[in-house]
């Protein structure tokens, strides 16, 4: 991967041309193939989803929402997601920066371990991270059936996101600038807050909203570390299985919406922040 | 991707450099080398076991079927799609690109009834009227093809469509003006330049596509030997105490997915994508 030094301060390469050519009638059949695929697969079932929450009136949400299990599940996810959302995006800012910046033997294998949580069945990770953190753990840390094991499984499923979209960025990013302003008299601080975080904003926020939409939306991983005890260890994607497995759909619409809603705050919130911290650099 | 200005090592690099060898150590290093040596701990005896097992090799060949007929799908799909996102113009082409992402934020149970809701036998919306022409989605392979293709749609299309910005048109130009056909500027031209994005947003997909577990859980039906896929085995073998089993099957479904991605990241030529 070479770094472009022709690129001008602070901004990445993006898109070029955003005009394209208008559609031919080949093409045109081709994205009528398409969108009807994608809504078939995805949009209309989704849309089912939301319509089979509200069929009901509010009555059926607010039963849901009130029903102390599952705001209990709420809560643990949301919260849970939001400490992991916040240590990826130091932690995973930080391994992005040694990954590029810095040289050492074996850094190409971090490489891959850091695609490992995305790359592995998530039932599997659950159990790899029973075999050291759970009963027979050979630090003396067992952490099954407790919070803190969503919380590992989260900090686990989500490594990758932030990493992946910093990364990039921090190739492409120009060394002169930081350079200029070191030589100008900034110190290492004021270089990172005031010419490196601004140009990786973006990309950080992108990666947090993955990890954080990752996040609150997580099963598999938790199904054999958690335990899935109620009040305790339940998230709400386990509610909802409890609730389709009852029979009761509507109910697990409306939690499903729930989860969908908060993802889509959290994304739009994030994009928030991040264009502060890029215009306030 | 070796920096072209050293920049000075300070104790700051080696504090980084601790942090971040320790943090994935804990995390991800030594438990996975945990699950590898409890597969192994008494010799080939798990893997033996598991593979002897009906109920596991029925999941495997499953698993192995429905993985391929997602990719499949996720790989046309995904190609056509990234080409018409960037190279054409039309109405709602941002809305579109921006609910491609939307299967990676949704959550596979939410996946799981979506499906339902849209396909299940009895009272989902399209289901009863499929079922009338005798195409069982739901608790059947197709649903769980489906829900497979949902949970991994947009990782071919997230890896082609930077590239496809990047190395803009003139190359399909000039192979056009010279008088080649739509179909042969694809092959000669666009194809190999996409090709490594293309092969990894592949590898991809099939990782998260062999390993998909909620989702499947909700469409499958779950019955072994039938609907049982390779990461539900994993989930039975283990509450059922069979876990040596359950660490055999793990092992040999996070073999395929690790060997895969290994390979692409060595094979993949370092000057990746791009002309610069």
């Amino acid at each position: 991967m070479t770094l472009d030094t022709s690129v001008a301060p602070g901004v990445v390469r993006k898109r070029r041309a955003r005009s394209g050519a208008p559609l031919t009638r080949s093409s045109g059949l081709g994205l009528g193939v398409a969108l009807t695929w994608f809504s078939l697969l995805v949009l209309i079932p989704l849309c089912l989803v939301v319509i089979q929450s509200i069929d009901g009136g509010w009555a059926t949400f607010r039963e849901t929402l009130t029903n102390p299990q599952t705001a209990a599940a709420l809560r643990l996810t949301v919260s849970q997601a939001l400490i992991v959302t916040a240590i990826n995006i130091v932690m995973g800012t930080v391994i992005a920066w040694v990954l590029v910046r810095d040289d050492f033997p074996g850094k190409r294998l971090l490489e891959v371990v850091i695609d490992i949580p995305f790359a592995l069945p998530t039932i599997v990770a659950g159990l790899v991270l029973l075999s050291l953190y759970g009963p027979d753990s050979p630090l003396g840390v067992n952490v099954a059936n407790t919070e803190r094991s969503v919380f590992l499984a989260l900090l686990f499923v989500t490594l990758p996101f932030v990493v992946r979209t910093v990364q990039p960025v921090l190739m492409e990013l120009d060394r002169d600038v930081e350079e200029a302003a070191a030589s100008l008299g900034a110190s290492r601080f004021t270089t990172l807050r005031r010419i490196i975080l601004p140009s990786l904003a973006p990309a950080i926020t992108a990666g947090a909203a993955l990890s954080f939409a990752r996040g609150i939306s997580e099963y598999g991983s938790l199904v054999l570390l958690s335990g899935n005890l109620p009040m305790k260890t339940e998230v709400a994607s386990v509610r909802i299985l409890t609730y389709i497995e009852n029979g009761n759909e509507a109910a697990a619409a409306s939690v499903a919406t729930i989860l969908l809603l908060v993802a889509l705050a959290a994304i739009v919130l994030l994009q928030l922040v991040s264009t502060w911290v890029a215009r306030r650099g | 991707m070796a920096s072209h200005l050293k920049q000075p090592r300070t104790a700051g690099t080696f504090v980084r450099r601790t942090l971040v060898i320790g943090y994935l150590f804990l995390l991800v290093i030594w438990p996975v080398a945990l699950v590898v040596q409890k597969t192994f701990e008494g010799g080939l005896d798990n893997l033996q076991t598991a593979l002897s097992d009906p109920v596991v090799t029925d999941a495997l060949q499953l698993t192995v079927i429905v993985a391929l007929w997602a990719v499949a799908i996720n790989t046309v799909f995904g190609v056509g799609i990234s080409l018409l996102l960037v190279r054409y113009d039309f109405p709602g082409r941002g809305a579109l690109s921006a609910l491609i992402d939307l299967p990676l934020s949704v959550s596979p149970v939410v996946v799981g009834l979506a499906l339902l809701l849209a396909y299940g036998g009895s009272n989902g919306t399209f289901g009863p009227a499929l079922e009338d022409v005798g195409l069982q989605i739901a608790f059947a392979t197709p649903g769980i093809v489906m829900a497979t293709a949902f949970v991994s749609l947009p990782l071919v299309i997230r890896e082609i469509v930077p590239v496809l910005q990047e190395i803009g048109t003139e190359q399909e130009q000039a192979a056009t003006s010279l008088g080649a056909g739509p179909w042969q500027t694809f092959w000669r031209i666009t194809l190999p330049s996409i090709k490594w994005a293309l092969v990894y947003g592949v590898v991809l997909s099939l990782a998260r596509a062999l390993g998909e577990f909620g989702a499947v859980k909700i469409v499958s039906g779950n019955v072994a030997r039938q609907t049982q896929t390779a990461t539900l085995v994993v989930e039975q073998k283990y509450q059922d105490f069979e876990q040596g089993s359950a660490y055999a099957t793990s092992f040999l479904l996070a073999l395929i997915a690790v060997a895969a991605l290994v390979v692409v990241t060595i094979l993949r030529p370092k000057d990746n994508t791009d002309g610069d």
